[in-house]
């Protein structure tokens, strides 16, 4: 192997990097609050909801499940212009991205939710709690607790995911490593770097979603 | 201009599907080796070894499978070898599937009780006879769900290997866009199947825990 390595573009193209995690980041705390947000809903109309609704939700969820989310991109950003829906790069990066944390998110709170004892709903409403406030104090924060672990893993697979969207031409950080490695023919280092990058952003990410599960849940003795 | 029907379309997309296939077979099974190899090295005795299986499984499920394909196909290439794509797309998919299998079955043999170890070595079993007659006969019980499970995330993560050239279903989908400037027919039938090679697999996978299950409370 005679190849020598060469990291001397790092001095000079660090902004285009440094921009990429940006976007990145920005991608993934978008695509994460308004995912959850998305698949709590869903994880009520499945479990909880009117009946009605319940057909059209479990295709939603089923279909983004079974489809790759390369696809699901290129649907949004190529295929929903036709209808006459346009728009730019970053907001169908943005919107891929929650449609497809909602889906997988609704399925792991739903889990939560019907690991509920039964008689929870019912201690709810002898407290003359209305179903949403009993819904929204006895029933979501414990099941959001107890599954946690689980809604932070499928968070780190979706923005380790999210390197797709530079297919689109969002300034993400893999499109920075593209962009690097055609200008200084350095492939193999810009990805070396970036996904060293990735994978420090997935161990911060880790520990800051674990902070804000203890931050947010009421600390109980285990059971 | 030519015209295209959409049966032109469905058939090239269907043709190309091949390829999905083939290689989600090739990812899942080879993944499969590698991964039972690391899987023996992570619950085995050797401490070095069992870093090893540990840290390779953090580094690939920590970081994207776009990036280990683009290394893959770029870090290949350092050695002096012409890379075609589908080689760097199978190496990189199996060795993603076997850090994935690894840590699914290792949460497998982890559930056995820890009796079941205790009463196997008092019978005087050695770790490979413990391994071979009483461990991994039930795990591999626990296992078979989980499994088929990932096999849709496999079928899922081959699209990805358009992006590095490789011509499968999704690639097609983009080439044939590009003949009929129809994206929205495309896409939804690429899309569509995706979703009929996956959605059986998931199904049967959600029946196959089901039925585990009710053996299990029949113990």
């Amino acid at each position: 192997m005679k190849y020598v390595f060469d990291y001397a573009w790092l001095t000079q193209y660090w902004p285009v990097l440094l921009k990429g995690i940006l976007v990145t980041i920005q991608l993934i705390a978008v695509g994460a609050v308004a995912g959850i947000a998305l698949g709590i809903a869903c994880a009520w109309v499945r479990s909880l909801g009117p009946k009605w609704l319940r057909p059209p939700v479990t295709a939603y969820v089923e279909l983004i499940r079974n489809t790759p989310f390369l696809i699901q991109l290129f649907f949004i950003f190529f295929g929903l212009p036709s209808l006459g829906l346009q728009m730019s790069e970053l907001e169908a990066a943005n919107l891929a991205m929650i449609v497809n944390l909602g889906a997988y998110s609704c399925e792991i709170i739903r889990a939560g939710i019907q690991a509920t004892p039964r008689g929870q709903f019912e201690a709810g409403a002898s407290l003359a709690m209305s179903p949403f406030e009993t819904f929204r104090h006895v029933i979501l924060v414990p099941s959001l607790q107890r599954i946690w672990p689980a809604l932070c893993s499928q968070v780190i697979i979706v923005m380790l995911g999210s390197s797709v969207v530079s297919q689109i031409a969002t300034e993400d950080l893999t499109f920075a490593a593209n962009f690097i490695q055609s200008r200084t023919f350095r492939a193999f280092e810009a990805y070396f770097v970036s996904t060293a990058i990735y994978l420090l952003m997935a161990i911060v990410l880790r520990q800051a979603l674990m902070a804000v599960g203890s931050l947010i849940f009421p600390r109980r003795s285990p059971r | 201009m030519i015209e295209f029907s959409l049966w032109d379309i469905v058939r090239n997309l269907l043709l190309s599907a091949r390829w999905t296939v083939i290689l989600s077979l090739v990812s899942f099974i080879g993944g499969g080796l590698v991964g039972t190899l690391l899987l023996f090295m992570r619950i085995g005795r050797r401490r070095a070894l069992q870093f090893f299986a540990k840290y390779y499984v953090e580094l690939f499920q920590g970081t994207p499978l776009l990036m280990q394909l683009f290394l893959a196909f770029f870090g290949l290439g350092l050695f002096g070898i012409d890379v075609p794509a589908w080689l760097a797309a199978g190496v990189a998919l199996i060795l993603w599937s076997a850090a994935f299998l690894t840590e699914i079955w290792r949460g497998c043999v982890e559930a056995i009780a820890k009796g079941q170890w205790e009463a196997s070595s008092s019978l005087g079993m050695g770790h490979i006879q413990q391994m071979r007659y009483v461990i991994l006969p039930q795990a591999l019980k626990i296992a078979i769900p989980p499994t088929v499970g990932f096999s849709v995330q496999v079928i899922k993560g081959t699209a990805l290997t358009s992006i590095i050239g490789f011509v499968e279903l999704s690639k097609a989908g983009t080439v044939v866009t590009n003949a009929t400037f129809q994206p929205f027919t495309v896409y939804g039938l690429v899309a569509l199947i995706y979703f009929a090679l996956c959605w059986p697999l998931s199904k049967s996978s959600q029946i196959l825990e089901r039925k585990l299950n009710v053996a299990h409370r029949n113990h």
